[in-house]
């Protein structure tokens, strides 16, 4: 009975047309581990996240799949005492080696959050910001990039009369938008999302994933979600952890429809979780 | 619990807080009403000729052919004064030695107190006392003096089982009989046309420098003195307690040298004025000599050190205030620490690290312990900026106190202590005020 009502839920899948299954790697975890002080919130993951694809991350609270997202451009060194063990390979490079420039990795993996997180600044100088940091100062070409990147967030039509105004006088859904629009400034190779609909409601949710659907032909996608037919709706692949360790990891349709490890299908069909 | 009892208890409670709220205010307007109003009299009062005769020659404002107008109709009045004085002098030296002798000394008293309410006489010479060349220049001064012109007062000390009690008799009746005896009762009832009290607003006493130590004139030495210190102070602590805020919050490892130094900003804040006077005393004048005697400098230092721990306990509460995901967003978008803390961070907390910086700069505007020994000098004239590195200077809060304790004359100048204490709260209010408005307007840009 269960499993009727879940499998029929989760029944649109998405669908890009162009899976053939081979496509490079754009970021590599080997043994990946990381501790907050003696706690191991991510055991040894081994992973291989595909460039131009939309990699979700399912799992129960606290098992480990935000911390696991938040490796990618380290934003966990906010936090004191986590440290980490194995690899995380991007561009070639261990991203936690000691010569790595934090401040590059992060321009270059942009990251959308949970809560949209506007500055209290106007809509443009939210967009600039980014690109100022990144010494653009000439007027126009950052009014192009702004242009561009709202347009690309699929916001540019509801903002492009007030862009002065302060983003926080928009509505939520507007506002997580925006924030995409902000990473995209910075014109990264990967976006990470953490629970980006999880605030918003189900209009403003369905808006963020057909935009998710049009950013994966330029960007590769990484998203964490507690919401698993969204995971359906807008991954190609789709990783399970639990308990800090990557149980399944494949394509999505596959995990979803027929899962190769008991765990992630009592998980999937609510059992658990 | 039942539900009356909640009920009550809600009640009782509501009351209490009415009640606290009530005598807060009821203490507030006890405070404030007589500064306002006893202040107020240092502006607005009524003021004789003699202010507009100050007016014109010290200050140089006013009209001065209407001025010679005025002062020819006083004169007029005032001449039948001088008259009878002549003529009780001429009486005097026709008298017998004795009779004389009597006489001589009570006139000279007459003569002193008539000098002094009325100004010199004419015809004398110009006494060297700024303070002796005019006459009273208020209306209610004028009266006191009025007062001591018609009596003569005696202690009388001939019961020895109580204290001295004050004997007043009327100077008329000792120059009963003689050329003298008019000149009391025409004092006193020509003394409006003598002295022409008008209603005057002299808004002028702030910006106007005193003369005489403050027996005429305003408190703008004063005024500046208070300004440069408090600016001083606040361009030597707010750098560096807003700087030492963000190394706190945002570069400092939590360790126990961190947690050590928290403790050593908040005794530092316990700590009483007097003693950092002291300590500026010993270690910016003595030891280090900053100037070679009190000066502005000293005294900025001092108070910048006694106002740094409220700045930067005041600025970490709004840097940790930032919404965490302000922070995280910048750094998300590759900002590097800095970065973010200039733009983000610093932007963000800005209303509550203003809010500290007013309130600290109405403490050092306020504070006279630390600049007793640093910077405060009784009497001196405005500084030039560049003077402030090597002068002292006269400070509201100092003054005010000196004012009341160890002027020569301090009934003749209460409206000047009143008028000081009115500026200074007034300083410190515009301030409060000032914050308040800055403050609601950044958060009203903040929010959106």
């Amino acid at each position: 009975m269960t499993q009727d009502i879940t499998l029929k839920k989760i029944d649109t899948f998405a669908d890009h047309g162009d899976d053939d299954g081979a496509c490079e790697t754009h970021i590599e975890a080997k043994e990946f581990s990381l501790f907050y002080g003696d706690f191991e919130a991510v055991r040894k993951v081994n992973m291989e996240i595909p460039k131009k694809r939309v990699t979700a991350m399912i799992g129960p609270s606290g098992c480990g799949k935000s911390t696991l997202l938040r490796s990618i451009n380290r934003m966990n060194d906010l936090i004191p005492s986590t440290s980490a063990g194995g690899e995380m390979i991007f561009d070639g490079h261990n991203i936690y080696a000691k010569n790595i420039d934090v401040v590059t990795l992060r321009a270059r993996v942009g990251m959308v959050f949970q809560k949209p997180n506007v500055f209290p600044k106007s809509i443009f100088d939210n967009v600039a910001y980014g690109p100022r940091l990144q010494g653009i100062r000439n007027k126009q070409e950052l009014g192009e990039i702004v242009e561009q990147s709202l347009r690309n967030a699929a916001i540019w039509d509801e903002v492009k009369d007030r862009l002065q105004a302060n983003a926080l006088g928009m509505s939520g859904g507007q506002q997580q938008r925006l924030c995409i629009a902000r990473a995209l400034a910075i014109k990264p190779e990967i976006l990470l999302m953490d629970e980006p609909t999880s605030a918003l409601d189900p209009k403003a949710t369905a808006k963020i994933e057909d935009l998710i659907g049009e950013l994966r032909q330029n960007y590769t996608i990484v998203i964490v979600t507690h919401n698993m037919q969204q995971a359906a709706r807008v991954s190609d692949l789709t990783a399970f952890m639990y308990e800090g360790v990557l149980v399944e990891f494949g394509n999505t349709k596959q995990l979803f429809t027929n899962p190769e490890n008991p765990q992630t299908e009592n998980y999937i069909t609510g059992r658990f979780g | 619990m039942r539900l009356e009892t909640r009920k009550l208890l809600d009640k009782a409670f509501s009351g209490l807080g009415l009640i606290a709220i009530a005598v807060m205010a009821v203490a507030l307007l006890l405070i404030l009403t007589p500064i306002i109003w006893r202040g107020s009299k240092a502006f607005v009062f009524r003021g004789t000729v003699e202010h507009r005769r100050v007016m014109l020659e010290q200050f140089d404002r006013g009209n001065p052919d209407r001025f010679n107008q005025e002062a020819a109709q006083v004169a007029a009045a005032r001449a039948p004064i001088y008259q009878m004085m002549e003529a009780f002098e001429a009486e005097m030296k026709a008298m017998k030695s004795a009779e004389r002798r009597e006489y001589q000394s009570a006139f000279k008293e007459v003569e002193k107190s008539i000098e002094q309410l009325l100004g010199p006489i004419p015809g004398e010479k110009t006494p060297v006392l700024l303070r002796q060349q005019y006459g009273q220049t208020r209306w209610d001064r004028t009266l006191v003096k009025l007062h001591e012109v018609l009596y003569s007062e005696e202690w009388d000390y001939s019961n020895p089982d109580a204290m001295g009690v004050l004997v007043e008799t009327p100077r008329s009746e000792h120059f009963a009989g003689t050329q003298l005896e008019p000149l009391f009762p025409y004092l006193e009832e020509h003394l409006d046309e003598m002295m022409n009290p008008k209603t005057t607003f002299y808004w002028q006493f702030i910006t106007d420098t005193s003369k005489d130590s403050h027996i005429f004139g305003g408190i703008w030495p004063e005024v500046l003195g208070t300004i440069y210190l408090t600016l001083g102070a606040m361009l030597f602590a707010v750098p560096m307690g807003v700087i030492a805020a963000i190394y706190l919050c945002e570069y400092a490892r939590e360790g126990h040298v961190i947690s050590f130094l928290r403790i050593c900003i908040s005794t530092l804040a316990g700590v009483p004025s007097i003693v950092f006077g002291l300590f500026g005393l010993a270690f910016f004048l003595n030891t280090i000599q900053v100037s070679d005697s009190k000066s502005v400098l000293a005294g900025s230092l001092t108070l910048s050190l006694l106002i740094l721990p409220t700045i930067i306990r005041s600025s970490e509460e709004a840097i940790l205030a930032v919404p965490r995901s302000y922070k995280e967003a910048a750094l998300g978008l590759g900002a590097g620490r800095w970065h973010t803390v200039l733009t983000v961070i610093l932007p963000a907390s800005l209303p509550g690290i203003l809010t500290g910086i007013v309130i600290s700069m109405g403490r050092a505007a306020g504070e006279t312990a630390p600049i007793i020994f640093t910077a405060a000098v009784s009497v001196g004239a405005p500084l030039k900026l560049w003077e402030t590195l090597s002068q002292p200077t006269p400070a509201l809060p100092w003054n005010i106190y000196n004012l009341c304790t160890e002027h020569e004359a301090v009934d003749e100048i209460r409206h000047v202590q009143y008028g000081m204490v009115f500026t200074l709260v007034a300083i410190v209010l515009i301030l409060n005020l000032f914050a308040i408005l800055m403050r609601a307007r950044i958060s009203k840009k903040l929010r959106g």
